[in-house]
């Protein structure tokens, strides 16, 4: 056992409902020890029952999971030791301070009054608040809540750190720090899985991903996996004139060797195109046929895309679909 | 801290898992989280309002409206009331544990909690243990209140500790009971409206304010077996100076009733809460 740890995290047929409606619908996912792991899916999707149910935190309805070894319904105890979680909404007291927060949770995990205010000041230092230290969280801007409340979750090195959408909502430098703190806990042995709406975020950082829908795993692997499942990239054509569209999308459909992207907008056009597609040619052949173009753009899929490609519809935010919106 | 990449800090702090103490004992644990709740207090002092005016408040209004038409006298009646408005204050006061848990966990904060590896009640114990200084500072705050207005009770002042020990237990169990509703009712304002529900009836039909002997038959029966009286009747014979074995066992027995009826059902809705 010691020798060749179990992965991460096994589980088979995870369910979970709430009031009849189904949140999870038999979620399996293998994830093995080291790197970083990622669940991407639109909002409402199930990653977060998914997490909470796997860091203990919700009982599961059905199905079955080990986490670290663990199995998930007789030995929560065992995994709450080796496991933490960054929640999506900053799980700290917003009316102590950072220190105080950080010392508390120190001595919850066993450390003495005297080296927990050590291991808090040791922690705030490392994740840029010495200054901030003694203000109240709720002053705290969303960035500098998002550090602290991963570093809350670093008191005791974690086996294996849930992180709940952890920049959903923080500006582009927040959003590095958090990227940065990952990597460095990567390095240094941790598991991480976390969630996420934004398939450049998933791209950049894990190195296996599923994807969920509707509270199942629609596709599973690698950035590289997925990328080739989905096209590399997006061409977005904007023309002057609406009615140019049918003429232009079939000289494009010809040359790209891809259908267009259905869209309401009457001016544009998208593609989902291959690495070697020649999209470089795009402007001058529309320009030689005598169409005007407004706008041209060449760009990472978007996670509605990703879904097109997969499951063959918008994902279901904004689709208009007669299926349960499970949350 | 050698470098200043930020990278490498991080990496500075992580600890591995050899040097990861035991996590706190359930006891400890519990003390913790009754620290967090002191340290609330010290941040947000407003929240001490209900403990400090509203034992002013009540034991004023009640001596002087009811003093001279139920007792005779302001001064006689003082004896009778303040051990009973004692207990009110405290009793009034212990529906505030709901309101903050509650409030605790809108919030992540409880997501924290539940994914820490120390005994799971310990969040919920700490809270009621902190609230008991809350508890204390609204009973210190009624008996000098109390004193000033006459009182004196025949037992002295190691009676008045002794009822003050068996009011808090009280209080405690029963704050398990506003701890199950909040983890049951999901907004602060239906919590507020079943809290009074069953406020009101606990502390008026009770023997707090007038001897039982004046109420019809059938509300004595239910004053009697009020867990309220039981208390109130406990306090003011230990504070008269002769306390009887018999009703003090019986206010430990209420508190035990109390937490072993919502203490484990508080603890399921607890594991449950999503």
């Amino acid at each position: 056992m010691l020798d060749s740890p179990e992965p991460a995290v096994v589980a088979t047929g995870l369910r979970k409902a709430f009031g009849g409606k189904v949140a999870v619908a038999g979620v399996d996912l293998t994830i093995p020890r080291g790197g970083v792991f990622g669940i991407l899916g639109p909002n409402g999707a199930g990653k977060t029952t998914v997490i909470r149910m796997l860091a203990t935190l919700l009982p599961v309805d059905g199905g079955q999971a080990r986490v670290l070894g663990h199995d998930l319904r007789t030995a929560g105890g065992e995994i709450r030791r080796r496991v933490a979680l960054t929640g999506q909404f900053a799980s700290l007291d917003e009316d102590l301070t950072g220190r105080e927060n950080l010392t508390l949770i120190s001595q919850l995990f066993g450390y003495s009054a005297g080296e927990a205010r050590q291991r808090a000041r040791e922690l705030l230092a490392a994740f840029g608040l010495l200054d901030a230290a003694d203000r109240q969280v709720k002053k705290y801007s969303g960035g500098m809540r998002r550090r602290l409340d991963i570093a809350a979750s670093l008191v005791v090195t974690p086996e294996l750190l849930f992180l709940d959408e952890p920049t959903t909502g923080l500006d582009p430098r927040s959003r590095n720090q958090v990227w940065d703190i990952v990597r460095s806990l990567v390095s240094a042995g941790t598991t991480v899985l976390l969630t996420t709406q934004y398939l450049d975020e998933a791209d950049r950082l894990a190195d296996r991903i599923a994807v969920i829908d509707h509270g199942r795993v629609i596709a599973e692997g690698t950035s590289d996996e997925l990328k080739a499942l989905i096209g590399q990239g997006t061409v977005k054509v904007r023309l002057a004139d609406p009615a140019d569209r049918r003429r232009a999308a079939e000289l494009l459909t010809a040359l790209l060797d891809s259908e267009p992207l259905p869209r309401t907008d009457p001016v544009e056009i998208d593609f989902t195109v291959t690495g070697d597609a020649p999209v470089a040619e795009v402007l001058t052949r529309l320009e030689a046929a005598g169409f005007a173009v407004t706008a041209f753009s060449l760009g990472q899929p978007s996670l509605d895309e990703v879904f097109l490609a997969i499951t063959g519809e918008p994902s279901h935010e904004d689709a208009d679909d007669s299926r349960e919106d499970p949350e | 801290m050698t470098t200043v990449q930020p990278r490498s800090e991080v990496s500075s702090v992580l600890r591995p898992a050899a040097e990861h103490p035991e996590p706190a004992s359930p006891l400890r644990a519990s003390l913790v989280y009754a620290k967090r709740a002191m340290l609330k207090i010290r941040h947000v002092p407003e929240q001490l309002f209900d403990v400090t005016v509203f034992p002013i408040m009540m034991t004023l209004m009640f001596t002087f409206l009811f003093g001279g038409a139920l007792a005779g006298s302001v001064d006689a009646y003082v004896q009778y009331l303040i051990p009973g408005i004692f207990a009110q204050t405290i009793i009034m006061i212990t529906m505030y544990t709901g309101l903050t848990l509650n409030k605790d966990i809108e919030k992540g904060i409880f997501d924290r909690f539940r994914s820490l590896p120390v005994w799971r009640p310990a969040p919920l114990v700490g809270a009621l243990l902190g609230d008991q200084v809350r508890y204390l500072l609204a009973g210190a705050i009624t008996m000098a209140l109390g004193f000033m207005l006459g009182f004196r009770p025949e037992g002295g002042l190691l009676s008045v500790l002794v009822a003050t020990v068996l009011l808090l237990v009280f209080a405690f169990a029963l704050s398990w009971m506003w701890t199950m509703i909040a983890l049951l009712v999901r907004t602060e304002q239906a919590l507020m409206g079943i809290s009074m529900f069953i406020l009101m009836p606990l502390v008026f039909a009770s023997n707090i304010f007038v001897d039982p002997a004046t109420m019809p038959r059938w509300l004595q029966g239910f004053v009697e077996v009020n867990p309220v009286s039981v208390v109130v009747t406990a306090m003011r014979d230990v504070m008269s100076g002769s306390p009887v074995a018999s009703d003090i066992l019986l206010v430990f027995v209420w508190s035990a009733i109390l937490v072993a009826g919502f203490g484990p059902i508080s603890m399921m809705l607890y594991n449950r809460k999503t």
